[in-house]
């Protein structure tokens, strides 16, 4: 319904930018003649400050009632003149903007099209806001804590920002301990410091920290609600060991008489059933993993509850689910290598003396299975040939996956680098296809491999690696020289390609949000929004977004973690207004658009058998109203009646 | 008489097209002055409805700009808008408009240079097709 009758129309000249090419007077003059305009003006420069008095004044003095501005694009400017608009007095959604340049002036020539035009689209503005309603900002309460889900860097750091913010946190870990991938490594590129000595201080530094409940062996199994506002259930696997009573004594390891592959060292070494995953774990007590304990019963085996002096052991922990209430959550689950069994052409999970990097990594380290000598897994013997392998199912859209793993060829100079430091007489290999070392001090650190390290760079594909008198063959060709290339090797380790952490899938579905053609976490904006998720008050951090390496991965969580701190920093958030609505006499409850929401923000309402809109999760894309066969859904501000409206002046005297 | 201009409507997203529109200004291109947009937040606001009344009051094209597929604001309105439009043009088909005078395409907001290229080609092949008649009571064929 057309309920404004007066209307103020102000065309800028914007210098010559608008007044080149469109006659600004001609606009105005036409304007003023428009149903319910009392004033259509031009001035040189709207925005600047006598531009919008002038503005502010006419609203008063002409007792007007909305606001045209026909001048550039509202991404420029429609907060300026919606302000100015607010400041006399006037509801800031009675002004609207005329994009008159970037869409008309800007790309016309001939003067009189381009203001017959600009004439056209002031006139749609103004029919637009003669039927806008007043509206305000949806304010909506903040729960001031946050879930982080993850405790790999991404999410330590993220836990520790906003706790240090001064904000509660819970920090969820599926595995018993945080710290993640970063803590199984041995020195970091580019820098080559000790990886476990620069985060083992941030772990316990988590465990300490008076703002943050630190949740390992746990998984979040349900949200509701929206932003400011989820409702959360988390539930936490039994470890069946207490761990306040926990001395970390070790007495049940010693006696247990299970093995099975140690994770943290990807198989390298073994572990008990009752374990812990390294000496460092946080928060430090012993778990008991009970799909590899034969009983949980006394009868069944029951030594290691024989053993434990502070009877920190109880078989019958429960499994717990705690519900929480956050306002923003954090999503950093990191990755996992590509699956093994996929590139069974390189004998990898075959021929023990293939390894993949992180294996490597291990072998590297001073608290690894051979205590930082590199030794190979079958006859731990030095190896004096080396060679690695890049790309291992990265950029291969064919066979593996089309990406980019971003921190291979990173990691494997250092691989190469740090195995010359450890065996001066062996010599390292390295096959690639290009080598990706953007980043501070990379290409230096890939240079300093070749040149002071002896490294032996091969441009090529390996087409097979087979086992062959002790010695792993490798085949492959040098695309440079174009030669067919033959190593014996003592070890060969794969740069395996890193993908999303296993459960990513499951845990999108469980927090609504999206994940991209590979399965990472997507980003709500590529360039703009890398740090948010489609869902508003969800965040990302890591690679759990996408392939990156350890100052990366710091940078996005502070990044994530300073999103949330400013979401906390007010008591409510402001949500544009411009969202759905019904008309409860007009629904017939059809339910078409339930399905059309992205956001799940239309309900039914099962007594009054109509639909209503949530109008917090509401992001106002107007995709239901479209689908409405009755009319009763509407977006404000941007009605059918408004669109129809725009469409007859636009077509004005037609037919 | 004067040469045939045809009238067209342009809903554009706000996101996308109607970004897209404006760096076609920022970057001084050029193009046809016979559409003028009308900004929607996401194509898939456009009712086909919406579009049916445009070729009613006079409409002789109407196009829908959006983003790319996996690229929309809102997930995946775009993807909306491309089956809604996929059953209007055959609507239209019996209703005796030719369905091309009916045009979606995708125009990120990097892509001035594309909207250009559409608003010209678009205005183009409509003068070719001339002015929309429709019968009185704006309904069946006119012999398209
Ligand atoms: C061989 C190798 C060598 C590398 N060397 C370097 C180097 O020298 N320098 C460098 O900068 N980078 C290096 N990197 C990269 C580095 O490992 C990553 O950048 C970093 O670990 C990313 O941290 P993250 O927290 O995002 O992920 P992660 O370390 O993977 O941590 C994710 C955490 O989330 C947990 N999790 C997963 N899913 C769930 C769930 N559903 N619920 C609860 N918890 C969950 C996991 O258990 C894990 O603890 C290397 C990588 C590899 C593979
Ligand atoms: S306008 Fe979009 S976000 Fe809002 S209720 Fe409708 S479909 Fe959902
Ligand atoms: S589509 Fe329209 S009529 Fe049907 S339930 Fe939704 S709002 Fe009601
Ligand atoms: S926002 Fe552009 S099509 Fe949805």
């Amino acid at each position: 319904m057309k309920n404004k009758k007066r209307t103020g129309v102000f065309v800028c000249h914007c210098g010559i930018n608008i007044a080149g090419t469109v006659d600004v007077k001609k606009v105005a003059e036409e304007l003023a003649k428009h149903e319910g305009v009392v004033l259509a003006t031009d001035y040189v420069y709207m925005c600047s400050d006598p531009g919008q008095k002038l503005i502010i004044e006419s609203i008063k003095e002409k007792n007007l009632d909305s606001v045209v501005v026909a001048c550039c694009s509202p991404t420029l400017h429609e907060s300026t003149f919606r302000k100015a608009t607010n400041m006399a007095g006037l509801n800031p959604y009675q002004c609207e903007i005329a994009n008159i340049r970037e869409q008309c002036s800007w790309v016309h020539k001939e003067k009189s099209k381009a203001t017959a035009k600009a004439i056209k689209i002031a006139k749609s503005i103004v029919e637009k806001v003669q039927r806008n309603t007043p509206l305000e900002p949806i304010s909506v309460p903040i729960t001031k804590r946050a879930l982080v889900i993850g405790g790999g860097i991404s999410g330590i750091q993220a836990a520790l920002d906003i706790a240090n913010g001064g904000y509660e946190v819970i920090l969820v870990e599926r595995s018993p301990s945080i710290g993640g991938h970063m803590i199984q490594l041995s020195e970091t590129f580019p820098t080559l410091d000790c990886s476990q000595c620069i985060l083992t201080p941030k772990m316990v530094e988590v465990s300490k920290h008076p703002n943050i409940k630190l949740m390992t062996y746990s998984e979040v199994q349900e949200i509701s609600g929206f932003v400011g506002n989820f409702k959360v259930k988390i539930r936490k696997k039994p470890t069946y060991v207490d761990p306040d009573a926990c001395t970390m004594c070790g007495e049940c390891s010693e006696v247990c008489p299970v093995v099975v592959p140690n994770e943290f060292d990807l198989g390298l070494t073994g572990r008990k059933a009752i374990y812990i995953p390294f000496p460092q774990a946080i928060p430090a007590s012993y778990t008991l993993d009970s799909a590899h304990c034969p009983g949980l019963v006394p009868i069944a085996c029951g030594k290691c509850i024989d053993v434990c002096e502070p009877k920190a052991i109880n078989y019958d922990m429960p499994p717990q689910i705690i519900e929480e209430e956050v306002g923003a959550i954090v999503v950093a689950t990191g990755y996992d290598l590509y699956e093994k069994e996929r590139m069974a052409e390189y004998g990898y999970g075959k021929i023990p003396d293939v390894l993949d990097g992180l294996q490597f990594e291990r072998l590297l380290s001073a608290s690894g299975p051979t205590k930082g000598e590199v030794l190979r897994p079958s006859d731990h013997r030095v190896p004096k040939e080396v060679v690695f392998i890049q790309c291992c199912g990265s950029r291969d859209p064919e066979l593996h996956n089309a990406y980019c793993s971003k921190i291979c060829c990173m990691y494997t100079a250092k691989h190469a680098m740090l195995y010359k430091h450890h065996v001066p007489d062996g010599q390292a290999y390295v096959f690639y296809i290009d080598i990706r070392s953007g980043g501070k001090g990379y290409e230096e650190f890939v240079q300093r491999a070749t040149e002071e390290d002896g490294v032996v760079y091969l441009r090529g594909k390996v087409s097979k690696i087979f086992q062959e008198n002790g010695k792993v063959i490798v085949w492959g060709v040098d695309t440079l020289s174009g030669k067919d290339i033959q190593i014996e090797a003592d070890l060969v380790v794969l740069a395996m390609a890193i993908r999303p952490s296993q459960g990513a899938r499951e845990l999108a579905k469980v927090l609504k949000i999206s994940i991209d053609k590979d399965g990472f976490f997507s980003e709500a904006h590529p360039k703009l929004r890398p740090v948010e998720s489609m869902v508003s008050g969800m965040f990302l951090a890591g690679v759990a977004q996408g392939p990156k390496d350890i100052p990366e991965t710091v940078a996005q969580a502070s990044g994530a973690a300073s999103k949330v701190l400013a979401m906390f920093s007010s008591d409510e958030l402001s949500h544009d207004p411009i969202v759905a609505e019904v008309d409860e006499d007009l629904c017939c409850g059809c339910k078409i658009c339930i399905p059309q929401c992205p956001y799940e923000a239309r309900i039914f309402d099962e007594q009054k058998k109509v639909v209503i809109v949530n109008e917090v999760l509401c992001e106002g894309c107007g995709a239901c109203i479209a689908a409405c066969p009755s009319g009763a859904a509407q977006q404000r501000n941007f009605t059918d009646e408004q669109i129809l409206s725009m469409v007859d002046i636009i077509l004005e005297g037609e037919r | 008489m004067a040469e045939f201009e045809p009238k067209i409507i342009c809903f554009a997203c706000n996101w996308c097209t109607s970004a897209g529109a404006d760096l076609a200004g920022t970057s001084r291109m050029e193009y046809q002055p016979n559409g003028v947009i009308i900004r929607v937040m996401c194509s898939s606001r456009v009712d086909p409805q919406h579009v049916l009344w445009a070729f009613k009051k006079g409409a002789d094209g109407v196009f829908i700009g959006g983003c790319h597929p996996g690229d929309c604001h809102y997930q995946d309105g775009n993807y909306k808008t491309l089956r809604r439009i996929k059953l209007l043009k055959k609507l239209l088909g019996d209703l005796g408009i030719n369905p091309d005078r009916l045009r979606l395409e995708w125009v990120s907001a990097a892509e001035g240079k594309k909207f250009v290229n559409v608003m010209n080609e678009f205005t183009d092949y409509i003068r070719k097709l001339g002015r929309l008649e429709l019968s009185e009571n704006g309904g069946p064929p006119s012999g398209e």
